[in-house]
């Protein structure tokens, strides 16, 4: 049941992107019981992941960048 | 101060999602803002020699952005007719017989608040997210913003998923601490 802090974080980060399974859950919150670092950990974790959300960031996809570069190259 | 120096080559590695979040979130389309961003790479290069290298790179380029911003509400407010506005005091029914005054805008509404906020947040990230090393950045970003599954982007790296592990681990650890001075 016990498990080291860097499993923790990893739990964590994975809970994240929801690709935590349940176990892995339960250890992660048996494991923030008792480790006060963690605990910090997860709870900025956890604000990180909402700021992101809250900033609706966007991005190229890569098929788009390939053809900016193109036509970019081109001009060069 | 250092004389920047201008590299077309990696711009669109670089720059491209920064001034792609910049333009859409002024013209909320993302096909335009796509067209804003390639306009500026170009106009960038036709303008290379009047770069002073007296601000970095990606300053001068959201300038241009900035422009190019500006050219296209003009064009698209350019258009005969559009100038023409007509105000009906009450356009739904519903409405009817309301007092004007509760009909304007939500004075109290925090929601302008809100939006700015969040523009400002954006750019906040993203700068802290041009900070990382270059693989950390796209695998945090092919994983938090286009929210792609660990073994899609596993494939497109090349790498095995515990190595993404850490890549995400190490990029969200240095993004807490570079938005911990403002956002936390």
């Amino acid at each position: 049941m016990k498990i080291s802090c860097k499993d923790a974080s990893c739990i964590c980060d994975k809970s994240q992107y929801k690709e935590a399974s349940f176990l892995d859950i339960v250890k992660l919150r048996f494991h923030l019981l008792y480790c006060k670092v963690c605990r910090g950990y997860s709870k900025k974790n956890g604000e990180l992941t909402s700021l992101c959300d809250r900033a609706g960031l966007t991005m190229l996809s890569e098929d788009d960048k390939k053809k900016m570069k193109r036509e970019l190259e081109e001009k060069l | 101060m250092a004389n920047h120096k201008l590299q077309p080559d990696n711009w669109v590695d670089l720059y491209a999602d920064y001034l792609f979040n910049y333009a859409v979130s002024r013209v909320s389309d993302a096909e335009i803002a796509k067209d804003l961003v390639q306009e500026t790479f170009f106009a960038g290069l036709n303008s290379a020699k009047n770069f002073k290298g007296d601000a970095a790179e990606r300053t001068w380029l959201v300038s241009i952005l900035k422009r190019k911003v500006i050219d296209h509400y003009r064009k698209i407010n350019s258009k005969k007719g559009k100038a023409e506005v007509h105000i009906n005091y009450s356009s739904d029914s519903e409405a009817e017989g309301d007092w004007l005054e509760q009909q304007v805008a939500d004075p109290f509404s925090k929601d302008g608040d809100n939006i700015l906020e969040n523009e400002e947040l954006g750019s906040a990230i993203q700068d802290c997210i041009s900070k990382l090393p270059q693989k950390q950045a796209l695998a945090f970003k092919l994983k938090t913003i286009q929210g792609m599954g660990t073994e899609d982007i596993c494939n497109e790296l090349d790498i095995n998923p515990s190595n993404l592990w850490v890549m995400i681990h190490r990029a969200r650890t240095s993004l807490m601490g570079c938005l911990n001075e403002n956002w936390f």
